[in-house]
């Protein structure tokens, strides 16, 4: 039985083998719709993926809030130079640490442009002031020397943690730790280097940027103040900010967005202005993987319309075959083959047909991605399911709209088929 | 007296054209015994082929019993009918009908195929019936590459491979030249005289002398039968 099979698809190789341009511009539309698919869903799939990661990375139990100029002020303060007063407090931390059962971890951070000098360099950088959860929230592998402790921060060390690639920068080397770099006219210690984020883009923006530097946040405090002054052309702002930001970590992934609705509630409370953001990066990642679900119900009707359309050229093709080889069904009947032998038979022959130029589809689908994947920074993922679907949905496409010619080939008639000319 | 093997009772054929019906068979009943060489006869239109293909079990009888080798095959359905075809009939026809993609040895190969022989005694069997034909040079030509008279030995042989107990031959002779059309007729005669039963249906009465009974067709009855 098994031997039988073989035969009948060697059989039906052959048989196509005979009209080798004829089959080949038959398969072309399951090629074609069989490779749009799997790229598309490759390109799909690695838009999605990215997206992901980049809020994988801001943590999935984490609330960020940021601090910003809310719209009104940001208006009225453009021209006057005085003290524009905003943000997140130390208030807001105290309440957040206290008030909320679900909450594990608060870290509160200040983001504060300075310029950094080492020897002759200078670089102008952001220095983020926090704490030692920091890193528990948002986390980086430590490359060489330690991270910020508690005791850094109980006795106001003033110590400093870069980023590779900030270390390169500043240092003009990566192995440094123990150094003594200035920051804003002071000197800091680097006591540790972390790995550096190479992902760029996403949808959100995140605090570290490529050279941060991090030292404890009282020593920040201390150092640098609330009070920032911004040159922005020509003119002088004057902002005073307690906290640019904080990060709350829930302790169970079903109370993160309960309790960023009870803490944005909460900020509503004391803030008269929006003078804040609250990112949910959970919330974000069902928004991106609503998205991801959308654009591949999109993908899927529009790849269904491309294979659709490749069987039908398929079934046109066979019909057309059926005909041509009236006499041929008529002398296998004669001989003695059934009805649904002759079914078997074409059915067969369609369905090498379909799933060969789904196979040479599949090669082309996985071809186009890591073509642009070279040509553009575009990230695209090749899944098992998404070669694996087109695949069989080119020999579900060739099994439906092959049996309506291969019906009609078993229907003929042997009588009349033999006198076929 | 030889056993029976073919057996018509009183057998109707009636077609539907329209709102008219055609009687292609008014009630034939006849008996063909094993190893006898039929010839059947008759202008077109008397019944002539639908009676051969009556008998070849492609067609079924309206009325009557069509009884094979003792078995009623009147009524059986289609894949019963092909179970017949492929284990007891043969089929040599008047334009070949070899399958043009297959090899000559292919296309004798093919009833055993059906039968689901084993490649390698398929492919023995379909030498030594090539050889028999006097084809056995030509086992991986096609079709095509043959000439008439090789194309209806290439048939025959495939008619043979099942080794029937009856063989149908429609007009075998009728695409052939004379000359090569008798030498057809030889080898037919060459199986009549091995003990096989053959059935054909010719219009040509030179032809039909080399039969060993020759039964006449007029307006789908028996006119007359000549042994």
């Amino acid at each position: 039985m098994k031997n039988k099979f073989i035969k009948n698809i060697t059989q039906g190789i052959e048989n196509l083998l005979l009209h080798k341009l004829r089959s080949l511009l038959t398969m072309l539309g399951m090629v074609f719709g069989v490779g749009s698919v799997v790229a598309m869903l490759s390109v799909g799939e690695g838009a999605g993926k990215a997206a992901l990661d980049q809020i994988r990375k801001l943590g999935s139990h984490n609330i960020i809030i940021n601090s910003q100029v809310d719209v009104e002020s940001m208006e009225n303060t453009s021209s006057m130079a005085r003290v524009n007063n905003y943000g997140l407090t130390w208030s807001d931390y105290d309440r957040m640490l206290d008030v909320y059962e679900h909450v594990k971890t608060v870290v509160p951070a200040k983001l504060i442009r300075k310029s950094a000098r080492f020897n002759e360099r200078n670089q102008e950088l952001r220095i983020v002031g926090t704490n030692p959860e920091w890193f528990d929230l948002v986390p980086r592998d430590l490359l060489t020397g330690r991270l910020i402790s508690a005791d850094d921060v109980e006795k106001k060390n003033p110590v400093a943690v870069l980023t590779e690639t900030g270390a390169r920068k500043i240092l003009a080397a990566t192995n440094t730790v123990g150094q003594v770099i200035n920051l804003g006219g002071d000197a800091f210690e680097v006591i540790g280097i972390i790995r550096s984020d190479t992902s760029q883009g996403g949808s959100v923006q995140m605090t570290d940027t490529e050279t941060d530097v991090y030292i404890p946040i009282n020593v920040a405090r201390s150092y640098f103040g609330d009070l920032y002054v911004k040159n922005t052309s020509g003119s002088r702002i004057m902002e005073q900010v307690e906290l640019h930001q904080i990060i709350i970590e829930a302790d169970d992934i079903d109370h993160v967005e309960s309790t960023a609705n009870a803490i944005e509630s909460m900020l509503g409370r004391f803030h008269k202005k929006k003078d804040y953001a609250i990112y949910v990066p959970l919330a974000l990642k069902r928004q991106a993987e609503a998205s991801k679900r959308t654009s591949n119900i999109v993908l899927g009707s529009i790849a269904c319309i491309s294979l659709l359309v490749g069987g039908i050229g398929i079934m046109n093709i066979m019909l057309a075959s059926v005909t041509e080889r009236t006499r041929e069904i008529g002398v296998r009947r004669a001989i003695g083959a059934r009805k649904s032998q002759i079914i078997m038979q074409f059915l067969i022959e369609t369905v090498v047909l379909s799933t060969i130029g789904g196979l040479i589809g599949v090669l082309i689908g996985v071809t186009i991605p890591i073509i642009i994947e070279k040509m553009s920074a575009m990230p695209t993922v090749i899944t098992l399911w998404g070669v694996m679907l087109p695949l069989s949905i080119s020999v579900i496409i060739g099994i439906a709209f092959g049996i309506y010619p291969a019906i009609q080939a078993a229907n003929v008639d042997p009588i009349v088929a033999l006198r076929h000319e | 007296m030889t056993e029976t093997l073919v057996k018509l009772e009183n057998v109707k054929k009636i077609y539907k054209m329209g709102t008219e019906t055609v009687n292609a068979l008014a009630g034939v009943s006849l008996e063909f015994h094993a190893g006898e060489f039929w010839a059947l006869m008759g202008p077109s239109g008397s019944g002539k082929s639908t009676l051969l293909n009556i008998l070849g079990c492609l067609d079924q009888v309206s009325e009557g019993s069509y009884y094979l080798d003792g078995i009623n095959v009147a009524n059986m359905n289609d894949d019963q009918l092909s179970a017949i075809r492929l284990k007891r009939l043969g089929f040599i026809f008047q334009s070949f009908n070899l399958i043009p993609q297959l090899s000559v040895q292919k296309n004798i190969e093919l009833p055993l195929y059906y039968l689901g022989w084993e490649d390698h005694d398929s492919a023995q069997r379909a030498k030594l019936l090539a050889d028999q034909v006097g084809l056995g040079e030509r086992l991986n030509h096609r079709p095509t590459e043959l000439s008439g008279g090789q194309r209806q030995r290439a048939a025959i042989a495939r008619a043979l491979a099942n080794d029937p107990q009856v063989i149908l031959a429609d007009e075998p002779t009728g695409n052939l030249d004379s000359k090569t059309g008798h030498q057809i007729m030889e080898m037919l005669i060459d199986l009549h005289r091995q003990g096989k039963t053959i059935i054909m249906v010719t219009h040509e009465p030179d032809i039909a002398q080399y039969a060993s009974h020759q039964l006449h067709m007029k307006d789908g009855k028996i006119e007359k039968i000549e042994k």
